[in-house]
């Protein structure tokens, strides 16, 4: 009889609300009663409210036992758990979990379903389909699927990718890099994360396959180091990949060459705008770099440079495999594709949600979501990271497009939605996004360096109550200031949570309101 | 071995350079190494890196100030570093870093022997705020009660 396969994910959030405990409890109490399982470490499926999410495989079909802690082990045993048996947990075949089912999962195909260091296991789900099918059609065909495909950087600018890797292969140089930006340092984000540990390969393989497009041999991927179990699942995920021929000299006889280093970050939010990393890749301060010259042109070390987010490379594999035109029928407008959304903060049913384009921000948060963790109504909702607007709950039902957000003022960024409830006040994030800007300036522009400091000093005269019209005249001109001749997006766009709070939430300023997150 | 008085091991940092082919690029791997290794940078450190990687003494000092990493002093023999970002406010962060506060008797970016107090911006775990991290481990949905529990736990792994 084949040994009963139990999943339990080896993913930051999972475990950090006790997936490790459960797996060792699964594995202590299986060999006291001499069962034989085959314990799996999969990525998340993105439901992290259902964390830790445990299934059993029988009969092929998958059995998901949701919120499972090491004090439900026996019971769970006693139940007939392994054989799918019915358990408070119990929430039935994970096919069936409306979440995950009525998701658009191309990114995310994989994560979850397989186990994430396994050569394998990937293999067995189209693992390497892109990148073998690259090495049948050419450098040039790949560019044109990816251009084709309409996709755009994950990461929060929306570059269009093909217009990128068409520019540094058309660079002439002998050395180029595949820059991968995993420094997801925006609250409310956690997508690259979860693809990195839930699915290392598909990056691995994203990157190969910018590297034959473009004509780089050398990849890196700047990780942050907050993200220390990523940092070892991708470390194993490289060896895997080298082990069996898939990085390194002559891949799989293709006669192309590609190699990747993990970078780790050291804590500074600034390095994941693109130049501050390319910086910090160097072994210096991650202060932004002038531009032009563009990475494209003159990056890493001075060489013509891919830097894409992770999401973006990850999308890759499936883009060359099923085709470009395939993944442009997904969304809307100029927003083709799929974007992983996460949903966070106060939140429900809080997780990774990958949909096409176009989705409104109610369906995510109230159909996905099911509203606030706390029952209260929303009073706001920031999107982007704390470069975002916060947008007000009238304004929900604003689809989610790059140019719809634009154009309310907002914007889409790597996807993050944070909820807030109607306790909170509003005032204090304005002035917390002043703070995070002074905090994490790299100081090389005044508006950002200096700005950030006298935004703070500013609000908190407001919300002092002194010469509150005269206050909000100098707030706004300071923003003015900050968003026309910052270097980046750091000074440039902190701007956005401030007056997005000073025009729909002016009355949080007022003292007498000063609210219960103090 | 080159111990100097002050228990500073130059053996052990050149190995960790060299491990890195001394190549200047990359000074922030060698830093995360060097503070894995002993705990915090020292001068004696900051004044070896420069020699060996033939930087200024400057170049690695300007490194070394500008991440949040790389601490200068020893840390506490915990290190409980609490989000403070957005979502994990949503979830009530800040009630959760006083009740830290006044439990363990440390302001934000104050350490005693026991333990370092520290802020971080995000760890990634923001559907299960909120989020806090103890010497390298992340946890989440941390209440006050669960905080204590956490605590508690960190004392007994001694």
């Amino acid at each position: 009889m084949a040994r009963t396969k139990v999943f339990v994910p080896r993913e930051t959030t999972a475990v950090s609300v006790g997936a490790d405990d459960v797996a060792i409890a699964i594995a202590r109490k299986s060999k006291e009663i001499g069962g034989d399982i085959e314990l799996i470490r999969n990525g998340s499926w993105g439901a992290s409210w259902l964390e830790p999410l445990v299934e059993v495989d029988v009969d092929g079909q998958r059995i998901a036992y949701g919120n499972v802690t090491p004090a439900d082990i026996d019971s769970l045993f006693d139940s007939n758990f392994l054989g799918g048996g019915e358990h408070d947990r119990r929430l039935g075949p994970i096919q069936e979990i409306e979440y995950l089912i009525t998701q658009d999962r191309w990114t995310f195909f994989r994560v979850g379903l397989i186990e994430a260091l396994s050569i394998e296991s990937y293999t067995a789900h189209q693992g390497f389909k892109g990148l073998q099918k690259a090495f049948e059609i050419g450098s040039d065909a790949v560019l044109d699927a990816v251009h084709e495909s309409g996709l755009r950087g994950r990461g929060g600018a929306g570059f269009p990718t093909g217009i990128k890797w068409r520019t540094v292969a058309a660079t002439q140089a002998e050395q180029k890099y595949i820059a991968c930006n995993a420094d997801e340092g925006d609250s409310g984000t956690f997508s690259d994360r979860m693809l990195m540990e839930g699915d290392p390969m598909c990056l691995i393989e994203g990157m190969i396959i910018a590297g034959y497009a473009v004509g780089a041999s050398k990849g890196y991927i700047y990780l942050r180091s907050e993200y220390p179990l990523t940092h070892m699942i991708l470390l194993k995920a490289i060896d895997l990949a080298r082990d069996a021929g898939w990085l390194g000299e002559d891949i799989q006889g293709s006669g192309f060459a590609f190699d990747i280093d993990v970078h780790l970050g050291a804590g500074s939010y600034v390095c994941g705008e693109e130049t501050a990393m390319l910086e910090s890749l160097e072994g210096k301060k991650g202060i932004v770099r002038y531009k032009p010259p563009l990475p494209a042109i003159e990056g890493l070390f001075g060489k013509p440079t891919v830097v894409n987010n992770v999401i973006t490379l990850a999308s890759v594999p499936n883009i060359v495999n099923l085709g470009g035109e395939r993944y442009a029928g997904y969304g809307v407008d100029r927003s083709r594709g799929t974007l992983a959304f996460q949903l966070a903060g106060n939140i429900k049913r809080g997780g990774v949600v990958e949909k096409a384009f176009g989705i409104t921000l109610r369906e995510l948060i109230e159909d996905y979501g099911g509203g606030t963790a706390s029952g209260r109504p929303i009073k706001a909702v920031q999107v982007g990271g704390p470069l975002g607007a916060y947008i007000p709950a009238e304004q929900l039902d604003t689809p989610l497009d790059y140019e719809a957000f634009i154009e309310i003022g907002a914007m889409l960024g790597h996807g993050g939605i944070v909820v807030f409830d109607d306790r909170t006040n509003l005032a204090q994030m304005a002035r917390f996004a002043m703070e995070f800007c002074a905090i994490e300036s790299c100081g090389k522009c005044t508006p950002c360096r200096i700005g950030s400091t006298r935004g703070v000093e500013v609000i908190d005269r407001m919300i002092e109550g002194e010469n509150r019209e005269e206050n909000y005249d100098l707030l706004v001109e300071l923003c003015d200031t900050m968003e026309d001749a910052s270097l980046c997006a750091m000074g440039g766009m902190t701007p956005y949570p401030v007056r997005s709070i000073l025009k729909y939430f002016a009355e949080d300023f007022a003292s007498e309101t000063r609210g219960a997150n103090e | 071995m080159s111990m100097t008085g002050n228990g500073y091991d130059a053996d052990a940092a050149s190995e960790i350079i060299s491990s890195f082919s001394a190549r200047p690029e990359m000074l922030v791997q060698i830093l995360h190494r060097i503070v894995e290794h002993f705990g915090y940078i020292s001068d004696d450190a900051i004044r070896q890196l420069a020699t060996e990687l033939n930087l200024s003494r400057a170049d690695v000092h300007g490194v070394v100030s500008y991440y949040h990493d790389f601490r200068t002093e020893p840390a506490g023999k915990h290190v409980v570093r609490i989000c403070q970002a957005e979502a994990c406010q949503a979830m009530g962060s800040r009630e959760l870093t006083a009740h830290a506060e006044s439990t363990l008797g440390v302001g934000l970016h104050q350490t005693t022997d026991d333990v370092t107090l520290e802020p971080v911006y995000c760890l990634g775990n923001c559907a299960c705020s909120p989020a806090v991290m103890i010497d390298g481990h992340t946890f989440g949905r941390v209440d006050a009660t669960r905080f204590d529990e956490l605590v508690s736990n960190m004392g007994a792994k001694d």
